[in-house]
């Protein structure tokens, strides 16, 4: 015991209280009790008739999903009604034979039958349970002729996604699935139950807390036997919001169809604001697949596609940014006063660093090069000197500054950010440090540079505009069912990258020759009636010492290409990117000439079709560095 | 070492009612949940072992002296709020909330023992402070600062249920102590604002829909107001002598949603009607006055408030699980004592009971 005082003195009224107390607790008693007695003796009459002739039971009511449209107000993504075929577990007689008839009736896979009514067993007897979903019409009319060999068995109308174009911007639009128990643990699905449907990616998942209505449902009295006798309340479900993007449908498939099969990615933005318009990956899927029944073999088949259709590329695919790069060398080149426009280089087709010998890709020299012409014919002797004298830490500050190497908040989950390689980057990931041997090909975007399509879009856009990188966004306007505007996206300007406004001139006059002067790698993306320019890029995947025809498709180089018009105008800025099209000057340049066509005849800027380029290609097997010898590690 | 004194004045009685209870909890969960068809340990079978486990620490509890907990007071408390800071900052979200930490083997709830912890910080605080007349409002100061951190903070998970039951505890202890009239007149005034502002800003929309839901169920027939409409349909139609053990039709058809552990007194008023729900009503009140007769027959000051503490948890814990089962108050998360399913509320009433029964054996020893 502690101290004598923590006695009680006899005039603390401490018993006094516990009376008191004790008073108290029977009052409350009292009050449970003459509740218990109002329940169960004054209304028991009531209650017991509500009990056991009729009970109340709860039949949910799924909400359509919101719209999501194009920047025009063209569908891209609406509702179609599907049916399902649901049990109610209490209403059933006789398990197996029911089990039985639905698999025989929907020609199902029993086992599965099976699975679904495990699932569903923590839950009440009453509550529909559904075993196929997305039944077709002559199913759904067999049922109903055999109704009465299937008591319990009721056929439910469900609003599905309907895709208005297919496979067109899937991994942009996203698909849906059934919310995991992970999910429905989680903070954000708070408001869902077992079954419901989510978005599970793009901007299905990114929006999915505007796009998914309220659920609603009617509460219905049934009799002992579980028929339905009246709706007792009913709460309407609300459609979601539409959500207007800033993609324009007619791009978008002009930018798909200009990729063709290959795969990669293309991205088109609005060099003013950051909007997107238009954001392919390829190979695309079926969105529409996930919803329903995805068949096994599809599924195996996108697994297996070494091509990789589920990956969203745009946004998650990290490549070397290969020549495209040399703009942020010769940027970084200019602003550091290393060289200006004059400044010349001897191109003898290598370039001897210590021991090792870092080639040109065009092996017998570009001869006497200056700014524009290494832009222009993509000379990589001469960024592999200019690289060499700025140091890999000067040329990140330069990429970082515009935007590379880091997410730039496009607005759907897991944006990559790339790698922008600096000193202390190599000892912080491999805890070794860094060689001068290694910043040569970081001049060529090379190394161990990486950057996503969408970042490449946004840096070219930066160049276009000279200096304000916007932040590249996805959706325009969120709209209720009303018609009344939820959110209106304006510009953000995530940074200025402050550079004298000669770099930008010096740099883009390069650009302009990239595409439109003779010896200019980029000449496939010309357009006659709009100025374009850009820089081509081609990204070694594997080293290959011997790279003369028969390489496997997996081994080949990317071809990049990133490009603004109209030149005096920026307008559209566009990244493309082949996966393994080995040539930028031949793969991805006419994609993006194709791209800027549809762009600007959707303006009406380009009106007829017009007879194709008569620019004889001049992009060759530019731009892979490869060293003579393993002296990159040294 | 033991004293045999020890022995002789162990409350048999106190530990005879709440076994009486847990085995009249047991047979109910056995009933609420036979209709569930989840593979694996049953729940009554479960709730045996939580009993077990209780009981054990409710031994080990009552062995130790319980003035030893005057000394651990404050330091307990300093542990449990900065846990409760700790579920803020790197908490476990599981429904929604936020109310666990892991420990990697197992979760942790520390809104749970802080239960326990503000009745022993309160003793603590209240058995060096001789009052005559009443707090006045100057005194309430600290100790509402003292409850006031760890109140708001389980507020903040959002738990809403165990914040209002740790403040309801420590009010019932103020109210032990004694506090002037015009000090509890100006607090009355104080918590208008306060409340006003936790309406506004701490309350989740789900919580307040909780609210309005309570007031007129038939609101949201569908959403919380069905529950309260269907336990209500359920003891109700038990009428006076109940549909029988395992008749009830609502809950065997399972109407009823947590019907093993909030709602469970639910089905056991369906089966067992009035006449039940009166021997479980006369069960827990003599439960209460029998805490309330170890504080008034306890010598020292820091036993009898520790004594009023721990009932006043059990008490508090009984009318607002049963309040909201019978429509009585909003549905809010909280068991019933050694009767709803669960290990948590198991663990700590039965910690409860070892300091009642801790206080009660040692009460010659002055």
């Amino acid at each position: 015991m502690k101290n004598l005082n923590n006695i009680i003195p006899d005039d603390d009224g401490g018993g006094r209280r516990i009376i008191g107390l004790s008073i108290g607790a029977f009052a409350m008693f009292f009050l449970l009790l003459s509740r218990l007695w109002y329940l169960q003796v004054i209304s028991a009459e009531d209650l017991i008739d509500q009990s056991e002739s009729n009970r109340l039971r709860f039949v949910p009511v799924a909400a359509p999903r919101g719209a999501i449209l194009d920047r025009n107000g063209k569908v891209l993504v609406s509702n179609t009604p599907s049916f399902s075929v649901a049990v109610i577990p209490q209403d059933v007689k006789n398990k197996d034979q029911l089990i039985d008839n639905l698999a025989r009736y929907l020609n199902l896979d029993r086992k599965e039958i099976e699975t679904k009514w495990t699932k569903g067993q923590g839950r009440a007897k009453y509550y529909p349970l559904v075993v196929a979903s997305g039944i077709t019409r002559d199913q759904m009319e067999f049922l109903e002729e055999n109704r009465l060999a299937l008591s319990g068995v009721n056929i439910e109308m469900k609003p599905i996604r309907a895709y208005a174009n297919g496979t067109l911007a899937s991994h942009l639009l996203g698909y849906l699935g059934e919310v995991s128990e992970d999910e429905l643990n989680s903070e954000r699905y708070r408001e869902y139950n077992a079954g419901d449907y989510i978005g599970k990616s793009g901007i299905e998942r990114a929006w999915e807390s505007y796009l998914h209505g309220t659920d609603g449902g009617r509460q219905i009295e049934v009799d002992a036997r579980g028929r339905f006798l009246r709706t007792v309340a009913e709460t309407g479900s609300s459609v979601g919001n539409t959500v207007m993007l800033t993609i324009d449908l007619d791009l978008q498939k002009a930018a798909e169809q200009a990729l063709g099969d290959q795969a990669g990615a293309a991205v088109a933005m609005d060099v003013n604001t950051g909007e997107i318009l238009a954001f392919v990956s390829s190979p695309d899927f079926d969105p529409a697949l996930f919803t329903g029944r995805m068949p096994p073999d599809v599924w195996k088949k996108y697994l297996e596609d070494e091509r990789h259709p589920l990956e969203n590329k745009a946004l998650k695919g990290m490549y070397p940014p290969g020549s495209t790069f040399k703009v942020i060398t010769a940027i970084a080149g200019l602003e550091e006063g290393l060289i200006d426009e004059h400044t010349t280089v001897q191109c003898t087709g290598s370039y001897k660093f210590g021991n090792a010998t870092f080639r040109c890709w065009d092996h017998k020299g570009h001869g006497t090069v200056d700014l524009k012409k290494s832009l222009r014919e993509s000379c990589d002797v001469y960024y592999y000197k200019l690289a060499e004298r700025l140091g890999v830490n000067r040329i990140a500050k330069y990429a970082k500054a515009f935007g590379l190497g880091a997410p730039l908040g496009i607005g759907l989950e897991n944006e990559k950010g790339g790698v922008i390689p600096t000193e202390e980057w190599k000892l912080k990931r491999f805890g070794k440090k860094w060689y001068a041997g290694e910043t040569l090909p970081v001049g060529i975007g090379q190394g161990y540079v990486l950057t996503t399509p969408v970042q490449l879009a946004s840096m070219i856009g930066t160049i276009a505009n000279e200096g304000t990188i916007y932040r590249p966004h996805l959706v325009k306007r969120v709209v209720d069912a009303d018609g009344k505007v939820l959110q209106d996206y304006t510009p953000q300007v995530i940074g200025k990258t402050g550079l004298k406004p000669s770099t930008y001139r010096f740099v883009k006059e390069g650009l302009f020759a990239v595409v439109n002067e003779a010896h200019g790698t980029g000449g496939m993306s010309r357009l006659w009636e709009v100025k374009v320019a850009g820089k081509t890029g081609s990204s070694q995947v594997v080293k290959l010492r011997d790279s003369k025809g028969g390489i496997p498709y997996r081994f080949r180089d990317h071809a990049l290409f990133v490009g603004f018009a109209p030149f005096e105008k920026p307008e559209i800025a566009v990244a493309v990117i082949v996966e393994h099209g080995e040539h930028g000057g031949s793969a991805a340049a006419p994609i993006s000439g194709r791209i800027l066509r549809a762009y600007f005849e959707g303006k009406g800027v380009i009106k007829k079709p017009v007879p194709k380029a008569s620019v004889k290609e001049e992009a060759g097997g530019e731009g892979v560095a490869e060293p003579d010898t393993g002296a990159k590690e040294e | 070492m033991f004293d045999r004194r020890l022995f002789t004045n162990f409350d048999w009685t106190l530990l005879g009612l709440v076994l009486l209870i847990t085995a009249f909890g047991v047979i109910n969960i056995y009933s609420a949940s036979s209709s569930y068809r989840d593979i694996g340990t049953p729940y009554y079978i479960k709730q045996l072992y939580w009993i077990f486990a209780g009981l054990l620490l409710s031994l080990t509890v009552c062995s130790l002296d319980y003035h030893m907990l005057e000394d651990f007071a404050y330091w307990l408390y300093g542990g449990v709020v900065i846990l409760l800071l700790l579920v803020l900052v790197a908490g476990k979200t599981t429904m929604g909330a936020t109310r666990w930490i892991s420990f990697g083997f197992f979760n942790m709830q520390p809104s749970e023992p802080m239960k326990i912890v503000i009745i022993m910080t309160f003793a603590r605080f209240f058995s060096r402070y001789p009052v005559f007349k009443g707090l006045t409002l100057k005194e309430l100061v600290y100790p509402l600062l003292l409850l006031g951190v760890p109140a708001a903070l389980i507020m903040k998970q959002p738990d809403l249920g165990t914040a209002i039951l740790v403040s309801l505890i420590a009010g019932t202890m103020l109210l032990f102590v004694g506090v002037r009239w015009s000090a509890l007149g100006s607090l009355f005034a104080a918590a208008v604002p306060v409340v006003v502002v936790a309406w506004q800003f701490l309350l989740h929309d789900y919580q307040k829909k909780r609210v309005y839901n309570f007031l007129n169920p038939d609101l949201d027939p569908l959403g919380s107001g069905y529950h309260i409409i269907q336990s209500k349909i359920a003891v109700g139609s038990g009428a006076t002598l109940g549909k029988g053990f395992m008749q009830g039709t609502q809950s065997q058809l399972r109407f009823l949603p947590e019907q093993h552990t909030d709602f469970a007194f639910s089905v056991f008023a369906e089966e067992w009607g009035f006449i039940g729900c009166l021997l479980m009503l006369a069960l827990y009140l003599f439960l209460i006055l029998w805490g309330l007769g170890i504080a008034k027959r306890c010598n020292d000051r820091f036993g009898s408030l520790l004594a009023v503490g721990v009932t006043a948890m059990l008490f508090w814990h009984i009318v607002i699980n049963m309040g909201m089962v019978i429509g009585l108050m909003p549905v809010v998360g909280v068991p019933l004592p050694f009767f709803s399913y669960g290990g948590t509320s198991m663990v700590t009433s039965m910690v409860g009971v070892g300091i009642l029964l801790n206080i009660s054996m040692r009460r010659f020893m002055f």
